[in-house]
């Protein structure tokens, strides 16, 4: 659809990464033929598949743009909506598939039959797919969608990049397939939330630098004079991540030709940076990351500035400091050295402060038109998840005291925290800033607000008697796991725990149920609102777009 | 002294001291008073219409 009379001529990136990528298909074929076994194989296949598609979107896209790309249309930024609007979508597509494996998930613990005995959909594999679903692929698309809008609207300047910002939108969604096709077969490194092997990992690598060169590239380009303060956020979340996934990921593999890898530490030492790891993704990935989207979407939505951009600052750099040493209380009471668990604990403890902080201000956004809670479904749904944030933020550094996580420590209490958090805080959040960004880059009005409304409240009871079911499940199984007779015997065995939690992994399986009733409620309102017509489009917006690569 | 130790109590006490330091530098920039102008328009970026 080129109508431009400007002479179009091949850009070095898109030359550059065209030959890049037929490369790595070439080498992926070299390596599905030496493959160690079937499954990695597949994967090489999927690489080369991939690569090629890559490369002929690359031509596909010189056909269809124009010869120039302005940074500026009549005196306003020329935004780059295009991987806004596929990032955001895919984030629809993977919540839906994520927490309906975990409803599946939550049905094989009470009735356990459904695994039918088969390995691919036995629990052990079913599981990392629905982590990594719900908090990667769903939460890390709601994270670069979100951040690549935001960014772009606080410097009211392009996106960086020509390909990039594309290569890192299929190339992030590419690396899901990977990582949880991966699972189902068996392929995994048994790190929770760090499972996918050394190649998915390095492709990732890849990706994450890419994301952020486009990111800094972004900011480096502002109009805007200070850096909003989500964008620090935003920065704080790709640099940790950054450092977090190289460091956990240190690892030799068996082969060229194998999926398999061995960490280069091991026993304690390997346990100590995976939890380093592990927690630093809840602070950085699930924790930054989402305030970004908090303090750019309650303000914008509400129409008030934050609260206090002081108390912004503060929260961030309290937050920075003190997330990364709260790793050991995942290890209270292993090999890890006590002054390691003491020091875990502390900062745990100490984390209520900017926690707290940052839900203050996220809430006191609202002073002075609390009344928009009644009539906007939305905006009620991200101050919902700011409350569960403060409870989620409550709750676990109480579970990191060593005497509670004596009781609290492998039961269903850990489950039901995590999911306060995740379901509560994240998800809601997300829905928030998807129900608000949606309509903005597709120029749409949202469909429905009954139906948000539905949504709002299916989902929050849902969250209730997940997270209920799971405080009693959990105390009940502590409180048996160390009832002793007076002999000095243990008094229940294992199985008559799990006999004992069945009415409550009905009850969770019921709140699950909910929860991904009103995802498809919230799929169905943003499907009417895509297909209604479009909203004349404000000048600078809309024009000259890149046309998604699929 | 093992070298475990060493580093640790280098670690424990003068990494400590050192990431506090730069922790209460930070805050106490954040909270001058001088910086309240540069705050208030900082916070009106997401509600100004481009």
């Amino acid at each position: 659809m080129s109508t431009s009379v400007a002479a179009k001529s091949v850009r070095t990136g898109e030359a550059g990464l065209a030959i890049v990528l037929l490369a790595l298909a070439f080498a992926a074929i070299f390596i599905t033929s030496r493959a160690y076994t079937g499954a990695f194989a597949f994967h090489t296949s999927l690489f080369a598949i991939a690569s090629f598609a890559g490369a002929a979107a690359i031509a596909w896209r010189y056909q269809h743009r124009e010869a120039e790309t302005p940074l500026m249309i009549d005196g306003r930024p020329n935004y780059n909506f295009g991987p806004v609007k596929f990032m955001s979508l895919a984030a629809l597509f993977w919540g839906l598939a994520g927490t309906s494996v975990g409803l599946y998930l939550a049905l094989e613990l009470a009735f356990p039959w459904l695994n039918f005995s088969t390995a691919y959909i036995n629990f052990g594999r079913l599981r990392p797919l629905h982590t990594s679903a719900v908090i990667f692929a769903f939460g890390g698309n709601v994270l670069l969608s979100t951040s690549f809008y935001v960014v772009q609207r606080t410097c009211r300047a392009r996106l960086a990049g020509d390909l990039a910002p594309w290569f890192v939108a299929l190339g992030y969604n590419f690396f899901i397939v990977i990582a949880g096709t991966g699972y189902l077969l068996g392929i995994t490194r048994s790190h929770e939330y760090a499972e996918p092997e050394w190649y998915a990992t390095s492709f990732l690598v890849v990706v994450w630098v890419t994301y952020l060169l486009v990111f800094l590239g972004t900011i480096a380009r502002r109009v805007e004079p200070h850096i909003y303060v989500a964008n620090w956020f935003y920065l704080a979340f790709i640099v940790t991540i950054a450092v977090l996934v190289l460091g956990n990921n240190t690892e030799v593999p068996v082969s060229l030709f194998s999926s398999k890898s061995y960490p280069v530490w091991s026993g304690v030492q390997d346990a100590m940076i995976q939890w380093w790891y592990g927690h630093n993704a809840v602070g950085f990935f699930l924790t930054a990351g989402f305030l970004a989207i908090m303090y750019y979407f309650v303000p914008k939505r509400a129409e008030r500035p934050v609260y206090s951009y002081r108390l912004s600052i503060v929260h961030f750099w309290a937050l920075i400091f003190l997330y990364i040493w709260a790793g050991p209380h995942h290890l209270h009471y292993t090999a890890l050295p006590d002054w390691a668990q003491t020091l875990g604990m502390t900062f745990s403890i100490m984390l209520w402060m900017p926690s707290w902080g940052g839900m203050i201000n996220g809430l006191m956004t609202l002073s002075g038109a609390w009344d928009k809670l009644r009539t906007d479904p939305v905006l009620r749904m991200m101050v919902v998840s700011i409350a569960f944030y403060g409870m989620a933020t409550f709750e676990g550094p109480v579970m990191s005291i060593k005497e509670i996580n004596a009781l609290s420590h492998y039961t269903d209490w850990g489950i039901g925290h995590v999911h306060s958090g995740s379901l509560g805080w994240v998800a809601f959040v997300s829905f928030g800033a998807l129900y608000c960004m949606i309509p903005w880059v597709f120029q749409r009005e949202l469909y429905s607000k009954r139906l948000v409304e539905w949504h709002f409240w299916i989902a929050t009871i849902g969250i209730v008697f997940y997270i209920t079911s799971m405080w009693v499940a959990g105390i009940m199984q502590g409180l048996m796991w160390r009832a002793y007779t007076d002999q000095g015997y243990l008094e229940y065995s294992f199985v008559e725990t799990v006999q004992a939690m069945h009415p409550m992994y009905v009850i969770r399986a019921l709140g699950g149920a909910m929860f991904v009733s009103g995802i498809v409620i919230m799929i169905f309102n943003i499907y009417k609102t895509l297909a209604s017509p479009a909203l004349a489009p404000a000048p600078g917006l809309g024009a000259a777009q890149l046309a998604p690569a699929e | 002294m093992s070298d475990y130790e060493s580093w640790r109590q280098f670690a424990a006490s003068w990494g400590m001291a050192y990431f506090a330091a730069i922790f209460v530098v930070a805050v106490i920039f954040a909270m001058l008073p001088s910086r309240k102008r540069a705050y208030d328009e900082a916070a009106q970026i997401p509600l100004r219409d481009d």
